[in-house]
C-alpha cells in the first residue's frame, strides 16, 4: 500500500448512508451504535420494571398471571444487565479509550462490528422469549428469573430456549468487546503512554475486559449444559439422572459474582475521572485505586457462593465464602477513600456529572453497608431471597453502574456532539433521578426486613403502604428517563459551542488526550499517534 | 519498507499475538465450565465440603474386621420421599432402629409402582446431619442401581449399613433420607400440564 493512498484513507468523511452504520469499523461510529442501542433497551428494560411495580402498586393479583410477573423479573434483569448496563459501558470504551490512549482506532475494527452487531440479534431473541409463551404449546414462561436455575429452567417452556441462546450470543458479543479493548489498551498506547499515565477510565476497562474474558465463558458453558439437559437426555443438573442442580448454581455465580464488578468497574473509571476534574486537583492515590482494582479483580473471582448460603453448603467453605465476601469491602473502601480524599479541600464545583459522582460515592457506600449485613451468613440466612436483597443490589447497580454512564454521558457528551448539553435540564434530570430512585428503592429496605419475599407476584397487605409508595416514585423514577434522553437529543442538534475543553479542570493529573482533539473530534483521529511526554 | 509501515506490520502481529492469548484464554475458561462436572464431585468427595445432607460415601466395606462398640447407642431414622414427577408408594419398613456403631444392619424400604405403566426410577440418599455422612457405610442399597417397576408392581427393598465406629460421639442421631425420582424426563415437564388420576386426588 503506498503512503498516498493511506493519506487520502485517512481524511475523508465518514462513508453515506446506512451503509455507514452497518458496515462501520470505525470506533466512534461504533461507540455511538453501543450506546443508542444501550439507550433504547433502557426503555425496554425499564418498561417490564414499570409492569412489576404497576403489579405490586396493591396486594392481590391485578393483571398479571404469576408466571407471566416471573419472566418480567427475569426480562428486566437480563436486558438491564446485559442489553444496558454492559453495552454502554463497551459503547464509553469504543468512543474514548482510542482517543485517550492516542490510538487511530480499535485494535481490531472488524471484530468491534461483529461484537456490536450480535446485540441486536440477541435483544430480539430475547423479547421473543417473552412472546412464545403466549403461543399454544409452547409451556410456561421464563419464570426463572436471570439466575436460571435448574430444575425449574429444565421445566419451562420454550421461551427457555430463546433465553439460552440470548445467553450464548451475548456472551460471544461481549468476549469479541472484551478481547479488543485488551488488545487495544495493551499494544495501541502512544509512544510515551505507559501503563500507570493511563487515565484511570483505561485501567478499569482492562480489569473489566480481563474479567468478562475469564468468566463469559463458563456461563456459556452452564447454559449450554441447561440446553443439553433440556434436550438431548443428558442429567448435569438432573439428580434423577446422577447430576446436581446445585452445580449449576455454581457455574451460574462463578459467572454472576464478578459480572458485578464487570458492571461496576467502567463507572468508577469514569468517576475517577470526573472527580478530578471538577474538585481541580490530581486523583488521590492513582496507583492505590489500580491496586484495588487488581485486588478487587481477584477476590471478585473466588466469592460467588455467597449468593447460595441456603442451598446446603457445609461450614468450611461457607466460611470462606463470607470471609472473602467481607474482605472485599476493603479494596472499595479504598476506592472511595480515594474519591473523597480527591476532593478533600479541593475547589469543587457542582456541574451535573459531578452531582452523579458525589451521589454515586455516597449511594454506593450504602449498598457497600447492606452487603456487609448480607455476607453475614446467618444474617443473610433471614435475608435471603427478601426485598431487602432487592434493595441491597439496586443500591448497587444503579449507582454503582447506570448513574456512572449517566455521568460519563454529561461529561462526554459536549466532546462527542461539540455542543454544550442544558445545564439546567442537566440538573433538573438528577435531582428528579436520584430522589425518585431513593422513593423507590429505599423503602424496599424495611419491607424486605419485615418478611416481603421476592420474586412473588402477590404480597401480605401489612406491606401495602410502602409498596403503593415505591410503584409510585418507581413511574416518576422511569418516567426521569425521558428527559435524559431529550436532554441527549436537544445535544445533539445543536447548542453553545463546548470547544476542545469544555471543563477547565479536565487537564489536571492523569488525563488522556481525548482533550487535545476538537469538539466533535475527527471522523479519523490520530492518524499519527502523538508523543506524551 | 519505510519506517511507518514496518511499525504498522509488527504493531498487526503484537496485536495477533494478545488476540491469540486472550482467545486461548476464552477456549480454557468454556473448558473450565464443563471441568467443573467432574472436578466439583472430585473435591467436594476429597474434602469432604460438599452438600450438607449428602449421600454418605455408599463405599462397601468390609464390616467383618470393623469393631463393634457394643456399649454405644446411635439412633437411625429413615424418611421416605417421592419427587413430585413419581406416582409410587414409598415408605421404610421400620421408621427408626437403634444400632451399635460397627455392626452390620439391615432393613428396607417397599415401593409400589401405582401406574398402569412400567416406570425406571431412581433413589437419591440424603443424610443428616452432614458431619456423619462420610461415617454411614451402605454395603449394599437399591439406591445403588436404577429400579425398574411394572405396572402395579410393588416390592422389598433392602438397605445393608454398618456404623463406623469413629462416628463423633456428639452424634446420637442420624436421619437417613431417600427421595424417588422417575428417569424419564418427559415426566418431569408432564406433572406440571397433566392432571392427577382421581385415585391418587383423594389419597391428598
Amino acid at each position: 500500500m503506498s503512503t498516498d493512498v493511506a493519506h487520502e484513507e485517512h481524511h475523508h468523511g465518514p462513508p453515506k448512508g446506512i451503509g455507514r452504520w452497518l458496515f462501520s469499523t470505525n470506533h466512534k461510529d461504533i461507540g455511538t451504535m453501543y450506546l443508542t442501542f444501550a439507550l433504547t433497551m433502557l426503555f425496554v428494560g425499564g418498561a417490564s420494571a414499570m409492569y412489576i411495580r404497576a403489579e405490586l402498586f396493591m396486594p392481590g393479583i391485578q393483571f398479571m398471571e404469576p408466571d407471566f410477573y416471573n419472566n418480567m423479573v427475569t426480562n428486566h434483569a437480563l436486558i438491564m444487565v446485559f442489553a444496558v448496563v454492559m453495552p454502554a459501558a463497551a459503547g464509553l470504551a469504543n468512543w474514548m479509550i482510542p482517543m485517550m490512549i492516542g490510538a487511530p482506532d480499535m485494535a481490531l475494527p472488524r471484530l468491534n462490528n461483529l461484537s456490536f452487531w450480535l446485540l441486536p440479534a440477541a435483544a430480539v431473541m430475547l423479547i421473543l422469549s417473552t412472546i412464545v409463551p403466549f403461543m399454544p404449546g409452547t409451556g410456561t414462561a421464563v419464570n426463572t428469573g436471570w439466575t436460571l436455575y435448574p430444575p425449574l429452567s429444565i421445566q419451562a417452556g420454550m421461551g427457555m430456549d430463546f433465553v439460552i441462546f440470548t445467553v450464548h450470543i451475548l456472551g460471544v458479543s461481549s468476549i469479541l468487546a472484551s478481547i479488543n479493548i485488551v488488545v487495544t489498551i495493551l499494544n495501541m498506547r502512544a509512544p510515551g503512554m505507559t501503563l500507570f499515565k493511563m487515565p484511570m477510565f483505561c485501567w478499569a476497562w482492562l480489569f473489566t475486559g480481563l474479567l468478562l474474558i475469564i468468566i463469559a465463558p463458563v456461563l456459556a458453558g452452564g447454559v449450554t449444559m441447561l440446553l443439553f439437559d433440556r434436550h438431548f437426555g443428558t442429567s448435569f443438573f438432573d439428580a434423577a439422572g446422577g447430576g446436581d442442580p446445585v452445580l449449576f448454581q455454581h457455574l451460574f455465580w462463578f459467572f454472576g459474582h464478578p459480572e458485578v464488578y464487570v458492571l461496576l468497574l467502567p463507572s468508577i473509571g469514569v468517576i475517577a475521572m470526573i472527580i478530578p476534574t471538577f474538585s481541580r486537583k490530581p486523583l488521590f492515590g492513582y496507583k492505590s485505586l489500580v491496586g484495588g482494582m487488581a485486588v478487587l479483580f481477584t477476590l471478585g473471582l473466588v466469592a460467588w457462593a455467597h449468593h447460595q448460603y441456603t442451598v446446603g453448603m457445609a461450614a468450611g467453605p461457607t466460611t470462606w465464602f463470607m470471609i472473602i465476601t467481607i474482605l472485599i469491602s476493603i479494596p472499595v473502601g479504598l476506592m472511595l477513600l480515594n474519591f473523597m480524599m480527591t476532593m478533600w479541600r479541593g475547589a469543587m464545583t457542582f456541574e451535573t456529572p459531578m452531582l452523579f459522582a458525589v451521589s454515586i460515592v455516597l449511594m454506593f457506600s450504602f449498598a457497600g453497608v447492606t452487603g456487609i449485613m448480607l455476607a453475614v451468613v446467618p444474617a443473610d440466612l433471614e435475608y435471603h431471597d427478601s426485598m431487602f436483597v432487592v434493595a441491597h443490589f439496586h443500591y448497587a447497580l444503579i449507582p454503582g453502574a447506570l448513574l456512572g454512564l449517566f455521568a460519563a454521558a454529561f461529561y462526554w457528551l459536549p466532546k462527542w456532539t461539540g455542543n454544550m448539553y442544558d445545564e439546567r435540564l442537566g440538573k433538573i434530570f438528577f435531582w428528579w433521578n436520584v430522589i425518585a430512585f431513593n422513593l423507590t428503592f429505599f423503602p424496599q429496605h424495611f419491607y424486605g426486613l419485615a418478611g416481603m419475599p421476592r420474586r412473588i407476584v402477590d404480597y401480605n397487605p401489612a406491606f401495602a403502604d410502602l409498596n403503593m409508595l415505591s410503584s409510585i416514585a418507581a413511574f416518576a423514577y422511569g418516567i426521569s428517563h425521558l428527559l435524559f434522553l431529550y436532554i441527549v437529543i436537544k445535544t445533539v442538534k445543536g447548542g453553545v459551542k463546548a470547544g476542545n475543553k469544555p471543563w477547565e479542570g479536565a487537564q489536571v493529573g492523569t488525563t488522556g488526550l481525548e482533550w487535545d482533539l476538537s469538539s466533535p473530534p475527527p471522523f479519523h483521529s490520530y492518524a499519527t499517534p502523538p508523543v506524551v511526554k | 519498507m519505510s519506517v511507518p509501515e514496518k511499525r504498522e506490520k509488527t504493531g498487526q502481529n503484537k496485536n495477533r499475538k494478545t488476540t491469540l492469548i486472550l482467545g486461548l484464554i476464552v477456549v480454557g475458561m468454556f473448558g473450565f465450565g464443563f471441568a467443573m462436572v467432574p472436578l466439583y464431585r472430585l473435591v467436594c468427595n476429597a474434602t469432604g465440603i460438599g452438600i450438607s445432607g449428602s449421600s454418605g460415601t455408599g463405599r462397601i466395606v468390609d464390616s467383618s474386621t470393623t469393631k463393634v462398640q457394643k456399649d454405644r447407642w446411635v439412633t437411625i431414622q429413615f424418611d421416605a420421599l417421592l419427587n413430585e414427577n413419581l406416582r409410587w408408594d414409598f415408605y421404610p419398613e421400620v421408621k427408626k432402629i437403634n444400632v451399635h456403631p460397627g455392626q452390620s444392619y439391615e432393613v428396607s424400604y417397599y415401593a409400589k409402582n401405582k401406574t398402569d405403566h412400567k416406570i425406571v426410577a431412581k433413589a437419591v440418599p440424603g443424610i443428616t446431619p452432614w458431619q456423619a455422612a462420610t461415617y454411614f457405610h451402605k454395603t449394599e442399597c437399591f439406591c445403588f442401581t436404577q429400579q425398574t417397576m411394572d405396572a402395579g408392581e410393588g416390592r422389598d427393598m433392602p438397605l445393608k449399613f454398618v456404623i463406623d465406629p469413629a462416628l463423633p460421639e456428639d452424634i446420637k442421631i442420624l436421619t437417613l433420607s431417600y427421595t424417588f425420582m422417575d428417569t424419564n424426563r418427559e415426566s418431569i415437564r408432564d406433572t406440571r400440564e397433566v392432571e392427577l388420576p382421581v385415585s391418587v386426588k383423594h389419597e391428598g
